[in-house]
């Protein structure tokens, strides 16, 4: 992500910022809100909440950023308040987030699922049908996908965001690839099929 | 079943299937779930995500050459795969940069916390501590009267039983170690409050 759209590294529009440049942030708002909102939106399962979230991170980021050290990647360092934001978010909305096994959460699923079921006939794109999909998962799933495909985040890089072992990030996204694959063979086997015959 | 074992033993003892903890870490799925295709699609995952060596990329193409089951398995995950690499990111309202701006226009980026975390501070604090208990130390030395037979088992021989502790520990002691600690305790406070409304003085 970083060197995109402005040709300036984060390290460089941050130490603009910092130096008094406000409107600079809008580059690493352009850079980074499509990669926020996703994470969110994983969390949130809502747009506008995914928005309002997104905002609250990006406020936070810019009056926390002169405590952005650079030892790790902006979009590390973002991730952090992105996972905080979100859970105080869901602590207030009192939505459990724990694991699938739960049985809140399965039944929250449960009843996503019979909306998906519903919504089929608009899931008409591949896209729209993997985000769908990624949508079924547990948050914790959703998120490693999402940090692994859309992010660009290496294993390593998953590890210390999630502080956990480059291993253990590594069976998280096995089996959140498990689950993923599972879901769209349930719920879009037709177009599945037509993927793997076309 | 005992050639379900022999395949499950064979992928096993492919390079590097054995040096992952991920067979260890799955035992927790039960004996029937650590089966071969388990096994089999943990492998084709990390030759997808290019995480094997060259030995170990040259024995899964082999395998995937020869065998119909790694072939069927390896062209379902990689459909998967690109299914996933190519869904995206997904973009907030066009209003949503207009927003934040206009939010952020409102605040001011705070100081680094390392900068307002006084190092000075914390360094008083330890030192006050361990000039305490020196202090406390070098008096009960003194107190002690050294007589008596050294022996290279003295220490062995002192009636512990007979030594007077209150001296040490009497009441007015703890009281005023206690005192020290509350009122430094609320010179810390003092601190912390006039910082943040300082804070908040250059936020406003």
């Amino acid at each position: 992500m970083e060197g995109m759209q402005t040709g300036m590294t984060d390290t460089e529009i941050i130490s603009r910022v910092l130096g008094g440049d406000q409107q600079g942030f809008s580059a690493l708002l352009d850079r980074y809100q499509n990669y926020v909102f996703t994470l969110v939106l994983r969390f949130t399962n809502s747009r506008e909440d995914a928005e309002e979230v997104s905002q609250d991170i990006f406020v936070k980021a810019y009056r926390c950023l002169a405590d952005f050290r650079g030892d790790s990647k902006f979009s590390t360092w973002l991730y952090t308040i992105v996972r905080t934001t979100c859970i105080t978010f869901l602590r207030k909305k009192r939505i459990e987030t724990i694991s699938l096994d739960d049985e809140k959460v399965f039944l929250q699923a449960e009843a996503r699922e019979s909306t998906l079921k519903a919504n089929m006939v608009e899931a008409k794109s591949r896209k729209s049908m993997v985000n769908e999909a990624i949508r079924l998962l547990g948050p914790e799933d959703a998120q490693i996908i999402t940090l692994f495909y859309n992010a660009e985040q290496s294993l390593e890089e998953i590890g210390k965001i999630l502080g956990i072992e480059p291993n253990t990030a590594k069976i998280k996204l096995y089996r959140a690839r498990q689950k993923l694959k599972e879901k769209m063979e349930k719920h879009f086997s037709y177009e599945v099929r037509e993927i793997q015959s076309g | 079943m005992k050639y379900v074992k022999f395949k499950v033993d064979s992928i096993q003892s492919l390079p590097g299937v054995g040096t992952t903890n991920f067979v260890e870490q799955n035992k927790s799925f039960g004996e029937g779930y650590m089966n071969e295709k388990l096994i089999r699609e943990e492998r084709l995952w990390d030759f997808i995500d290019g995480r094997l060596t060259q030995t170990e990329a040259l024995a899964i193409e082999k395998l995937i050459a020869t065998s119909t089951e790694w072939q069927n398995s390896y062209q379902e995950l990689l459909e998967c795969h690109k299914l996933i690499n190519n869904t995206g990111l997904e973009a907030p309202s066009l209003r949503f940069s207009k927003n934040v701006m206009e939010e952020i226009a409102k605040y001011q980026i705070a100081k680094a916390t390392k900068t307002y975390i006084n190092r000075k501070v914390i360094w008083s604090i330890g030192g006050f501590f361990i000039i305490i208990i020196l202090g406390l130390l070098i008096y009960g030395m003194s107190q002690i009267t050294w007589s008596g037979k050294r022996s290279p088992g003295f220490l062995s021989n002192y009636d512990f039983s007979k030594f007077d502790w209150s001296q040490f520990f009497s009441s007015t002691y703890v009281n005023i170690f206690l005192m020290i600690n509350v009122v430094l305790g609320l010179a810390l406070l003092d601190l912390y409050l006039q910082r943040r409304k300082r804070q908040s003085k250059e936020e406003a």
